[in-house]
């Protein structure tokens, strides 16, 4: 992590309050996740305890304290969704990338799955986002075939 | 042929389903053509959503004021349009919407969504050249309280779901002695299967900007925040460049509009987290802390952000302001009912066959909206049973209920709300006990923890909904979820909390025989719940395919050509499989 990278972030918020939080989706944008280093840097440089940082990050979602899979799989599970058999589908995947319950990401870091409230794509549910594409009307085999494309593209 | 549009829907499905390829092979097509040449103006656009999202990618061709719409357009039907519409003059009858396409615009009243659909987001020009920032400039000739007094003459209620009178809550914030004032306007739009605020902020940015800075003007605002969530990136992508746009023309900035005033706009991004929606809450997320509740009062419009008079509007509220400035209160409140005024837009989603964006004016009924515009129930055979408005703060609402009209305070009557309006629709395949565990999962996930009601009695009822979906349901459980229900409603801060329990209340209401099926008969009558489904093949209604025999991964089915499949159930997992692939429906 260069340090050159890292004052870019803090240079964009430089006169302003209340800026923790676009902060912290800065250096996720840039790392692609939050790390404990970052956080006490952070803390050093402005002065703001680093406990301030972590409530932050720990109370919404899209915080990620741990490193993510090189592909991101987001399941929708909104309500149409969850109407339309988002359940199944969910499944499938798990089963296909072998993840055991309580895991989100692959054993080789090159798939994590994820899900989400509503990507508000609700006529053609149910959805899936894969490294922000979005997928209609997603059945459990077209996940699969999905995912085997997938994976013969991606690293 | 002189002159020709070509409108192609760019909203969040028409993208999914591959808009900005038809777009390409559009503008590549009538190159090839050597029409460009001959057509001065831009003629392929892209616009906001359409609204008949189950239909797209649709796209409208417009030769010589004469307009036609395709459905279900895709790359490789283009080049055929072009050739046999636009260059031979005779559309392609069979790629046409059909009947249905006009009977779901019959109903609607499209004021707000008129402008999405039509004109091209990303093009300021495009809506100051049908009367945009016309309604600001009216505005700004007037004094901030005759703002406020046409506001209110319109009977507008904020669309985000409370239905609080937006002209009041105006006026309380402009008669704070305190001079440094913000306006929000909430794009924080959680509800799952609501989709109402991303599309008029992607189809029509600058209306949303423009009533800020209508409603900036009247309350006193130098200042103003778009708080969206950032699971929307195209909105976003598309405000930023509304933004841009607008202060290039002055009517952002300073001494905007050739007042003595300045007045600009900020973008935050949620962080993903569903009580942000919330209004104080949404304003400790703004301030870059964690987003939780605090008691009210103080009101936000008296104590709001960074401790200052702060109005809060919804998207869509903020969207109608300029057609109200331009158009006169008196004229939105010829739409709907009264102390219901204008219309509203829904989300209509689910097990219905005609999915997307509507707008109807309230006080419409249930009925009106699911059958006449929606087409009625999805899939042949099967029966409508509830619509779900309002999201995890709403309820079900039974289909011997859908003569009821569409408003505020009806809906509140009928144990559900209106919500910010999202509209999910479910067949008699929907188990209700299931729908009330999905959105107490989602509520119990996204409690904040600050209310011990809410942040423990949410998974206590979940626990219990859980239960009885697996068949281990207690006798007086329904009795216990009646009592945490009422406690957690009365004892918790925020609407959330307060709110949590209507999902569970509701169908209790309406569907407790469901419930009751589940604990006494170990019985789901939907046949959603695993554990209690003992599957077998109808006799009747089984056309001997064998797609469950292949689907089945226990071996549990046994089938062969031109005879009828049969399932052994003590190899039978229970895993759904063949119920789910039946084409007939035929497994029960």
């Amino acid at each position: 992590m260069s340090v050159d990278k890292r004052k870019q972030i803090l240079k964009k918020y430089h006169d302003e309050g209340g800026s923790i939080i676009s902060i912290l989706q800065d250096t996720q944008d840039m790392f692609g996740y939050i790390s404990e280093d970052m956080v006490f840097w952070l803390s050093g440089e402005l002065n703001i305890p680093a406990s301030n940082f972590f409530g932050v990050a720990t109370f919404y979602a899209q915080f990620y304290l741990k490193p993510r899979g090189k592909n991101i799989l987001t399941a929708c599970c909104g309500t149409a969704c969850h109407v339309k058999g988002s359940g199944a589908v969910n499944s499938r995947i798990r089963a296909d990338l072998s993840l055991t319950e309580g895991e989100n990401t692959t054993k080789d870091a090159r798939f994590t799955l994820e899900s989400v409230a509503c990507v508000g794509a609700c006529s053609i549910a149910p959805v899936l986002v894969a490294n922000s594409k979005v997928y209609g009307k997603v059945t459990p085999d077209k996940a699969s075939s999905m995912l085997k494309e997938f994976k013969k593209g991606a690293e | 042929m002189k002159d020709l549009t070509i409108r192609v829907c760019a909203g969040p499905v028409g993208l999914a389903v591959g808009s900005q390829e038809v777009i390409d092979s559009f503008t590549k097509a009538l190159r090839a053509g050597g029409l460009k040449g001959k057509i001065e103006k831009k003629c392929v656009n892209k616009t906001g959503c359409m609204g008949f999202c189950a239909k797209d990618v649709l796209v409208d061709v417009i030769v010589d004021g004469k307009s036609s719409t395709y459905q279900f357009v895709t790359s490789d039907m283009v080049s055929l349009i072009v050739e046999e519409h636009i260059i031979n003059g005779k559309p392609v009858e069979k790629w046409l919407v059909s009947d249905d396409y006009h009977a779901f615009h019959e109903k609607q009243t499209k004021i707000l969504l008129k402008q999405c659909g039509h004109i091209d987001p990303e093009d300021i020009n495009a809506y100051t050249e049908i009367g945009g920032y016309k309604g600001a400039e009216k505005a700004f000739s007037m004094k901030p309280a005759e703002v406020i007094a046409e506001v209110k003459k319109s009977g507008l209620r904020g669309r985000g779901g409370a239905g609080f009178s937006t002209g009041q809550k105006w006026e309380g914030c402009r008669n704070n002695k305190e001079k440094t004032r913000y306006i929000i306007c909430n794009a924080d739009e959680g509800d799952p299967g609501a989709f109402m605020d991303r599309s008029i902020i992607e189809g029509n940015p600058h209306s949303v900007i423009e009533g800020m800075i209508i409603g900036g003007y009247a309350i006193g605002a130098a200042t103003g925040y778009i708080y969206i969530r950032a699971e929307y990136p195209l909105a976003v992508e598309r405000l930023r460049i509304a933004l841009e746009q607008a202060r290039k023309k002055k009517f952002l900035g300073k001494n905007i509009f050739g007042k003595k005033y300045d007045f600009d706009l900020k973008i935050k991004l949620g962080a993903g987290a569903f009580v942000c929606g919330e209004s104080t809450a949404l304003m400790f997320s703004i301030e870059g802390k964690r987003g939780m509740p605090r008691p009210t009062p103080p009101r936000s419009v008296n104590k709001g952000l960074w401790g200052k008079p702060t109005v809060l509007n919804n998207v869509e509220t903020l969207a109608n302001i300029p057609l109200i400035m331009l158009n006169g209160g008196k004229w939105f409140a010829s739409f709907g009912t009264p102390g219901n005024t204008g219309t509203k837009v829904f989300a209509l989603t689910g097990n219905v066959k005609n999915t997307g964006l509507i707008e109807v004016p309230l006080g419409i009924s249930l009925k009106e909206i699911i059958i006449d515009i929606g087409g009625g129930v999805e899939k042949k055979k099967r029966k409508l049973k509830a619509v779900q408005t309002g999201g995890p703060s709403g309820g079900c609402i039974p289909a011997s209920h859908f003569d009821m009209p569409v408003d505020f305070d009806s809906m509140k009557k009928a144990g559900s709300i209106m919500g910010s309006g999202g509209m999910v629709v479910m067949d008699d395949h929907t188990c209700m006990v299931d729908m009330a565990k999905f959105f107490l999962t989602f509520t119990k996930d996204e409690s904040c923890g600050k209310c011990v009601t809410c942040r423990i009695g949410t998974k206590r009822m979940l626990e219990v909904l859980t239960r009885i979906t697996e068949g281990k349901g207690r006798k007086d459980d329904i009795d216990l979820l009646l009592e945490l229900g009422f406690t957690i409603r009365k004892a918790s801060l925020c609407g959330l909390g307060m709110s949590a329990p209507n999902p569970v209340l509701s169908t209790l209401r309406f569907f407790r025989d469901e419930y009751e099926a589940h604990i006494k008969d170990g019985i789901c009558p939907a046949g959603v719940c695993k554990a209690m489904r003992r599957y077998k093949v109808s006799t009747e209604l089984c056309k001997k395919c064998g797609k469950c025999y292949s689907e089945c991964p226990s071996e549990a089915i046994t089938w062969e050509k031109k005879k009828k499949a049969k399932i052994d159930t003590s190899k039978c997992v229970k895993c759904g499989a063949c119920y789910e692939t039946c084409p007939f429906d035929a497994i029960l």
